[in-house]
């Protein structure tokens, strides 16, 4: 399985690129397995969503 | 609306869009030029603004619209500040050894409810000013401007490699600094 610092990459690599099938795939299990990888990857989609938003009202 | 009322409008809107503007410009000389095409593109396209979005909505569009052209004309002339492609040392303190992290990240909580919250985005706009500027530029593109990855690497003429890295780690500092001053300090 691939460790956090590797699953950390792959979630923001993935919000730049799409990602190959066995990099979602391994990226699935472990935020499955992993609850501070699913708090990191959920950290990354509110930034993007705040961004999209800027400036705010 | 009548043209009195859109103009005194867009002024009183100004100071929210040049703050905008150099955030992701970071010159103050272009952010205002830029503003100021706005508003006059803004007061002559006036009868395309339906009524229906926003005042504020429709005059970002258009100040968006300008950014993108700023930077193109930009790009031409050449000028982007490459980094160093070294992007792994920087967070190699976030993990450990084996790989796990040193610290996990928190709980931000759900976004609909903190993008809401007062003073967000104040905070948000700060640690977007503490970028520094050839981070910002390419990060805004991409987040702000919502450019595509590739678009981007091609416009600024920046290798793939670093158009990465750069992104990686405005994100990564971003994330630190939300953390500190937002969610850590409530």
């Amino acid at each position: 399985m691939k460790s956090c610092k590797e699953v950390h990459r792959l979630v923001i690599e993935g919000q730049d690129r799409k990602l190959g099938f066995t990099e979602r795939f391994s990226l699935r299990v472990h935020l499955m397995l992993c609850a501070a990888c699913r708090r990191f990857d959920a950290q990354m989609d509110l930034l993007r969503q705040a961004l999209r938003r800027f400036p705010g009202d | 609306m009548t043209d009195p009322d859109l103009q005194q409008s867009l002024q009183q809107m100004r100071p929210t869009l040049l703050r905008f503007a150099m955030l992701q410009l970071r010159n103050e000389a272009a952010a205002e030029d830029v503003v100021q095409e706005t508003l006059l593109a803004a007061l002559e396209g006036k009868s395309s603004f339906s009524g229906r979005s926003q005042l504020k909505t429709w005059a970002v569009s258009i100040l968006r619209n300008k950014i993108v052209d700023h930077l193109r004309r930009g790009s031409r002339e050449g000028s982007l500040p490459q980094v160093d492609e070294q992007g792994d040392e920087d967070f190699d303190a976030l993990f450990d050894g084996t790989g796990h992290w040193q610290e996990a990240p928190g709980d931000w909580g759900d976004p609909a409810k903190v993008l809401e919250q007062r003073g967000f985005y104040e905070v948000l706009e700060l640690c977007m000013k503490a970028l520094p500027e050839n981070l910002a530029r390419v990060f805004t593109m991409r987040e702000v401007l919502g450019f595509e990855t590739e678009e981007i690497c091609k416009e600024l003429k920046m290798s793939s490699s670093n158009c990465w890295v750069v992104l990686y780690r405005a994100r990564m500092r971003l994330r630190e600094c939300l953390q500190l001053r937002w969610f850590g300090a409530r």
